[in-house]
């Protein structure tokens, strides 16, 4: 049996799964300032019972590095960058101990100036002197080539509880990203480390020795140790745990939109053939855009707990939320309410949700039925307009090359699936407004954990080789070798995914579990002076966000299953 | 964090699958290192920057420009859409204020495309500026543009397109004419009959450095500029006076082309040429993004940047003085000029010349005729002939153009008809109609 546990703003879900489906669902509160609790006592009830040896694995997709970012809860960092020219990296100051230093790199790989180990040691006696013992390390094209990240990583030596270097955490350009992500998973690492460890520790404590996976932003999971080194990658997990969640409900051949209608926010997401859309570049969070793969997601303040009001005689909904619904005791109408009044909601307080909306009625003209229904019109035509302006930024992304211009390849999703707390109420008037193929995703209330439970490892390589300068470089990996002039590019990509698989099966993949994906793969001849003097060849490759084999069989059955006492 | 002081939009299309031949300078690769650059720097993530997917060009957009000959397919790949309307794209930003300013960062380039294309002309097919400010000319109804051109390269193509158009100033610095390529652009080129003071050129001499360019940006280009009042200045931005340049000889870098951005404040930059691919276009691109933006770009240098080494010699900066002391002259003189020209008593002015298509090789001979009109900048004939023996009539009614005027253009257009062209070309500029009649 397996566990998925996902930490939401509201509440902590948490499903236990077998060959035949769900064995049990727990839904417990969420407590924002004691996230450890909350975890527990889904794991604890969970678990209740249950023979240790017979849980094979948990994924845990948690609030918890997000909360830091969002709260500033940080821990101070040391953050050293080397720029060479370019933007004055004092641009990307991330805080009080922040060193821009000598070295530089250029785009090819090439030193063209050396680090100064004496100013290395001298910013680390100084962060050590102030008690900083988180660092990050920072170059520019440090991912073409590593090596002053190296010496300044040697330089600081083991004085410092971590030290995160950029060209590990992603293949991609963008140094001010890459000293954002550094900061972020420094900042993040020890509240993340204590919180797993008393996870691990708690759970041991009973006897349960399970792997433990960390959900990341990118619908994939990595093992409990790779988490530790790279706390960031847990960052905005939620969203890809709904996403997961619906996978098993998207038909195959079609471009499919996801719409999780939460509490405060609806988040958005698209499926391509039954895999996710992923970011291009990197996370955008709290002020920070950074490198963390992630799934391309879209968040809009409006979900069933929206505050509705009428501003300058136009209605409005959110984007706050002052608690719950009227009909549950909360102080202003909401969306919720008007479901209510409309009495697709039952077991709560239908007078209550009524008074809520009469003074809106009363504004409106309108008899608080039809205020309700325009409410809810408005909520669903705003969440369907907003889902059409991501599906055209999805669209209106640049390519590079005359062939995928002129291919031009549109995003044009022709199904929605809905989950989370009104999905089915949302699902039908999306049906009615639209040419959408609407379905409800079963067990929309804890499709999340089910999402976190079922998601597989995943993870991603870029090679670059460069035949005249006879390097071939996989930076994330650490991989930094000479090759021969007549490497090619059909060797490169045989390389890159050879180290794809050693690198997943290391972050916590099961062998059978490697749904490899070819991403980008280019070649140019270098020609100097009327000669081709080598070649640079770039292959970047993943495995695919998607759901671990093992338990495929089981998304036919969670469509029967009847969830007992399920809040709605 | 990073916010832009003008709001800046990109468009970035390297076309990284299109060549003219394996090991041209105008290659896949082009654009490689540039892209690493600005994508390292992480430009597009400036508040303020936006990249923007080209929009493709259509073949209209090339009639209002070009006679294409025999037609357009026969002489642009898509890649030349794409470029052109890469351009159009960022002038369209611009017009619809999403942005303040743009920079089209497109290959192929188009500045050596004249009037008249018969196949590709220093690495270009179509001028991709051109055929932007003509759309937005018609989409937008602008009237006064600037086009200045930075590239090492007299910028023919557009002075050849403008040469004859009162309300477009073309102002081209480049290496002069008598040691590069197309050998064309002294100082006393000064615009047609009709329109004599709106095309300027400023010749420099070999191992011209930021000095020069910059002496010149702020005593001839702004001046003139700061007089014709256009309502758009647009950048030809080429990068290959640059001092590692393969392809040419001068001493330019890349803090003096964010310099010269800065002074020179284009609404619209499009880029052209620039061969080192290594050694400049990256540097060279993020400084004048940073420019165009209004951000600091002290910093963007070469990794071998050394100011000392690529100082101009005396007598380089005393020929560039006098140079445009006489060209300050020359403008300080148009209204003198075109009067006389303007009442020379003849009807019609005549020029012979040839046009050589060196990527293409082709030679073409042109005789070209215009009206010179009391009323409007006068209607174009060019009879053009090659050495591959294909010969056409090509017609051109300008925007603004007289009734007498648009109706001798279509009388030259019928009368045509009766001698040997293998084709007859009318661009009928007030009704942003095309006319094409192929023979064979």
């Amino acid at each position: 049996m397996i566990i998925g546990l996902d930490v939401g703003g509201t509440n902590t879900d948490v499903v236990l799964l077998n060959d035949e489906g769900i064995v049990r669902q727990v839904k417990v509160p969420t407590n924002q300032t004691d996230l450890l609790h909350s975890v527990w006592m889904g794991l604890e009830e969970v678990t209740r019972d249950i023979p240790p040896e017979s849980i094979h694995r948990a994924v845990l997709s948690t609030t918890l590095t997000t909360n830091c970012v969002a709260e500033c809860k940080l821990t101070p960092v040391g953050m050293i960058v080397s720029s060479g020219p370019g933007i004055d990296p004092e641009c990307y100051r991330t805080g009080e101990h922040y060193f821009a230093v000598a070295g530089s790199i250029d785009h090819r790989g090439r030193e063209i100036q050396p680090v100064d180990a004496a100013e290395i040691e001298a910013i680390a006696s100084r962060l050590r002197s102030e008690g900083v013992r988180h660092v990050g390390v920072a170059g520019k094209f440090s991912i073409r080539n590593p090596k002053h990240e190296l010496q300044i990583e040697e330089i600081l030596g083991s004085d410092f509880d971590y030290v995160i270097l950029g060209h590990r955490i992603s293949g991609n350009l963008s140094f001010p990203r890459r000293i954002a992500t550094a900061h972020v998973n420094a900042a993040v690492y020890p509240t993340h480390k204590r919180f797993f460890e008393a996870v691990r520790d708690s759970l041991a404590r009973k006897g349960f020795t399970f792997p433990i996976y960390v959900l990341k932003a990118d619908g994939g999971t990595i093992s409990f140790d790779t988490a530790l080194d790279y706390p960031g990658q847990s960052i905005l997990s939620g969203p890809a745990a709904s996403v997961m969640g619906s996978l098993p409900f998207a038909s195959d051949a079609e471009e499919t939109l996801v719409l999780d209608v939460g509490g405060t926010t609806t988040d958005m997401a698209v499926l391509i053939r039954n895999a996710p859309l992923l970011d291009p570049v990197g996370i955008d969070m709290g002020g920070f855009k950074t490198l963390i793969r992630a799934l391309k997601t879209q968040s809009i303040g409006l979900g069933g707990e929206s505050v509705v009001r009428i501003a300058d005689g136009a209605l409005k909904i959110g984007p706050d939320r002052q608690g719950p619904a009227m009909a549950y005791g909360g102080p202003a109408p909401t969306v919720t309410d008007a479901l209510f009044v409309l009495g697709q909601l039952s077991g709560g307080d239908v007078d209550a949700a009524r008074r809520g909306l009469t003074p809106l009625a009363e504004k409106m003209g309108a008899s608080v039925e039809e205020a309700a229904d325009r409410i809810f019109d408005h909520a669903c035509k705003t969440i369907m307009r907003a889902a059409a302006d991501m599906i055209a930024d999805v669209n209106s992304k640049p390519v590079y090359t005359v062939h995928e211009l002129l291919d031009g390849y549109q995003v044009k999703p022709t199904e929605v699936l809905v989950l989370g707390g009104p999905a089915p109420y949302f699902a039908m008037r999306f049906a009615a407004l639209t040419d959408f193929h609407v379905t409800v995703v079963p067990q929309w209330q804890v499709a999340n954990a089910i999402g976190a439970a079922l998601a597989r490892t995943t993870c991603e390589i870029t090679l670059f080789v460069d035949t005249e300068r006879g390097i071939a470089s996989i930076p994330e990996e650490a991989y930094y070798q000479p090759i021969k002039k007549d490497f090619d590019r059909e060797k490169a990509i045989e390389l890159a995914y050879e180290m794809l698989r050693q690198k997943a099966l290391r972050f916590g993949a099961e062998p059978g579990d490697l749904d490899v994906e070819l991403l980008e793969d280019v070649e140019f001849n270098m020609v100097r002076g009327f000669y081709t003097t080598g070649r640079i060849i770039r292959v970047r490759v993943q495995i695919k966000p998607g759901l671990i084999h093992q338990y495929r069989s089981i998304a036919g059955m969670l469509t029967s299953y009847c969830p007992i006492g399920a809040r709605s | 964090m990073l916010r832009a002081k003008h709001k800046t939009g990109l468009v970035f299309f390297p076309a990284f699958d299109w060549a003219i031949s394996p090991t041209h300078p105008e290659r896949e690769e082009r654009l490689l290192y540039t892209q690493d650059q600005v994508f390292e720097e992480g430009v597009t993530d400036i508040d303020g920057v936006f990249e923007f997917k080209p929009d493709i060009a259509t073949v209209q957009d090339i009639r209002r420009v070009h006679f294409c000959v025999p037609d357009e397919w026969k002489v642009i790949t898509e890649s030349h859409l794409i470029s052109a309307g890469g351009a159009k794209t960022i002038g369209i930003s611009v017009m619809e204020k999403k942005v303040d300013r743009g920079f089209a960062l497109v290959r192929p380039p188009g500045h050596h495309a004249m009037r008249v294309v018969h196949g590709a002309r220093g690495f270009c097919n179509i001028n991709i500026e051109a055929i932007m400010i003509e759309y937005l000319r018609r989409k937008y109804g602008v009237n006064r543009v600037a086009i200045v051109d930075t590239d090492c390269h007299h910028g023919d193509g557009t002075q050849d397109i403008y040469w004859h158009d009162p309300d477009t100033l073309f102002i081209s610095m480049h290496q002069d004419g008598r040691t590069l390529y197309p050998g064309t652009g002294f100082h006393y080129e000064l615009g047609g009959p009709t329109a004599i003071g709106s095309t300027i050129n400023i010749p420099l001499p070999p191992r011209t450095s930021a000095e020069g360019f910059l002496y010149v940006t702020e005593n001839v280009v702004r001046p003139i500029l700061d007089e014709f009042k256009p309502e758009l200045v647009v950048n030809s931005a080429g990068q290959d006076n640059h001092y590692t340049d393969p392809i040419t000889n001068m001493l330019f870098s890349a803090q003096g082309y964010a310099r010269l951005t800065e002074l020179l404040q284009p609404d619209i930059a499009v880029l052209e040429g620039g061969y080192s691919i290594e050694g400049a276009l990256p540097y060279v691109n993020v400084g004048i993004i940073l420019a165009m933006a209004g951000l600091d770009y002290s910093k963007v240098q070469e990794p071998d940047y050394e100011p000392e080494k690529i100082k101009q010699s005396r007598d380089v900066t005393r020929m560039i003085e006098t140079v445009s002391g006489q060209i300050m002259q020359y403008w300080g003189k148009r209204r003198e000029y075109h009067e006389k020209s303007m009442n020379s008593g003849k009807e019609f002015s005549d020029r012979d010349r040839s046009v050589y298509y060196d990527t293409d090789d082709i030679m073409e001979t042109q005789k070209e005729r215009i009206r010179i009109c009391p009323d409007c900048s006068g209607v174009v004939r060019i009879d053009s002939s090659t050495d591959s023996g294909r010969r056409i009539l090509a017609i051109r009614i300008p925007r603004k153009a007289c009734k007498k005027c648009s109706e001798l253009g279509y009388e030259w257009c019928e009368a045509g008809a009766s001698e040997d062209f293998g084709g007859i070309y009318l661009q009928d500029a007030v009704r942003d109609q095309y006319f094409a009649h192929k023979k064979n």
